[in-house]
């Protein structure tokens, strides 16, 4: 009987220092994602300035970019998923993931051949998992990424949509990442980077007078220099969204695992002293009845 | 008139606000652009951006790389990261 104590008791400390751990991973989350926040508020203007240019460029020129052609030469689309590094984040990188098997899904049946890229440890332990061959992995600092790997995944990507079809070329880039809507809510989208659709005409039409803009050197290498800085910043944006709803998501997480524990506790607790007052009960019972027996002797 | 200027890196704004004059280090050389200049969009090689502000103070931006838009006397510099001077 009081073997079942103890088994209570060890529960219930063991649950206590997870719970400390959960607190502390939760406070992490919540004063990371501040940061977190505020960078994808930072990188805001960049983003919105090249965009602003291509449009720019888009409607007072006429060129064509490779970047922005289809390809016809080959069935081969690239593939990115972010996800985080770490698990304890809830559903983040497993929804991030199931997008991604969905869109392969659908590209599958479009007749494309899908080369994978994955940035995150999740998502390269799902796929190595599975031996599944990854054509690029990016492992590291999912949850504060840094301009340069983001310039690094871009360079990979832009190499492989320029290189020839038979050199492993790819005619599309899809990215799959977790849009982050707001602390609690965050959805996991898919959208298509390469080939560039350019928008045209958000320089403002409504001036009486064109402005004619001057292009230097020129408006095609105006494009050459412009087009890759997009790509990498719409990049390095996807990256800081999902490390943004990653940290969200984790600290809820977190915050629902905490009560968990709480609640096991709270049960423990319970078992723990209804164990011990029928110890306590039978020991009163065995005394009670031992004395009566001898009384009853005498 | 004055110039409303941004330079921007990816990841943070290096410096906004009202200008008289910049110059900035196009592939092609040197570029200055005084208030009512034509629209332009350049790119920039390596070297240092200079802003007058209205003042009269000058700033210097070391960059090495990017590119200048200019349109209706709103100058955008986009350009790499980069240590302000």
């Amino acid at each position: 009987m009081a073997g079942q104590q103890r088994v209570y008791k060890a529960r219930i400390r063991s649950t206590q220092s997870l719970k400390k751990i959960f607190r502390a991973m939760e406070l992490i989350a919540a004063s990371r994602i501040g940061k977190a926040r505020d960078r994808v508020a930072a990188a805001a203007p960049y983003s919105s300035a090249i965009t602003r240019a291509i449009s720019a460029v888009a409607t007072h020129s006429d060129v064509e970019h490779a970047l922005t052609s289809e390809r016809q030469d080959t069935n081969r689309v690239a593939m990115l998923v972010i996800t985080a590094d770490r698990g304890m984040a809830g559903a983040y990188s497993a929804n991030a993931i199931r997008e991604a098997e969905r869109l392969r899904e659908r590209l599958a049946k479009e007749g494309k051949e899908v080369v994978q890229f994955a940035a995150g440890r999740r998502a390269v332990s799902y796929y190595s998992f599975r031996k599944r061959e990854l054509a690029g992995k990016w492992m590291g600092d999912s949850d504060s990424p840094s301009h340069k790997v983001a310039g690094e995944i871009a360079e990979t990507l832009l190499n492989a949509f320029l290189a020839k079809a038979e050199d492993g070329g790819v005619a599309e880039l899809h990215v799959v990442y977790t849009h982050f809507k707001s602390m609690v809510s965050q959805e996991p989208r898919v959208i298509r980077m390469l080939p560039l659709e350019i928008v045209e005409g958000v320089a403002d039409a409504t001036d009486d007078v064109e402005p004619l803009y001057d292009f230097e050197p020129g408006a095609e290498e105006v494009l050459d220099a412009l087009l890759p800085r997009y790509i990498e910043s719409r990049i390095y944006s996807c990256l800081l969204q999902a490390a943004a709803s990653e940290l969200a998501n984790r600290q809820s997480a977190m915050n629902t695992a905490v009560s968990n524990a709480e609640d096991i506790v709270r049960n423990y607790t319970r078992l723990a002293n209804s164990a011990r007052q029928a110890e306590i009960t039978q020991e009163i019972s065995e005394i009670v009845s031992g004395a009566d027996a001898l009384a009853n002797a005498s | 008139m004055a110039l409303n200027v941004d330079i921007v890196a990816p990841d943070r704004v290096l410096w906004e606000g009202e200008a008289s004059f910049i110059s900035a280090p196009s592939v092609e050389g040197s570029i200055g652009l005084l208030p009512g200049h034509e629209p332009i969009l350049s790119v920039l090689g390596a070297g240092t951006v200079m802003v007058r502000q209205l003042g009269g103070e000058e700033r210097k931006v070391e960059i090495s790389g990017g590119f200048i838009s200019f349109d209706h006397d709103t100058v955008t510099i986009v350009t790499e990261p980069v240590q302000a001077a």
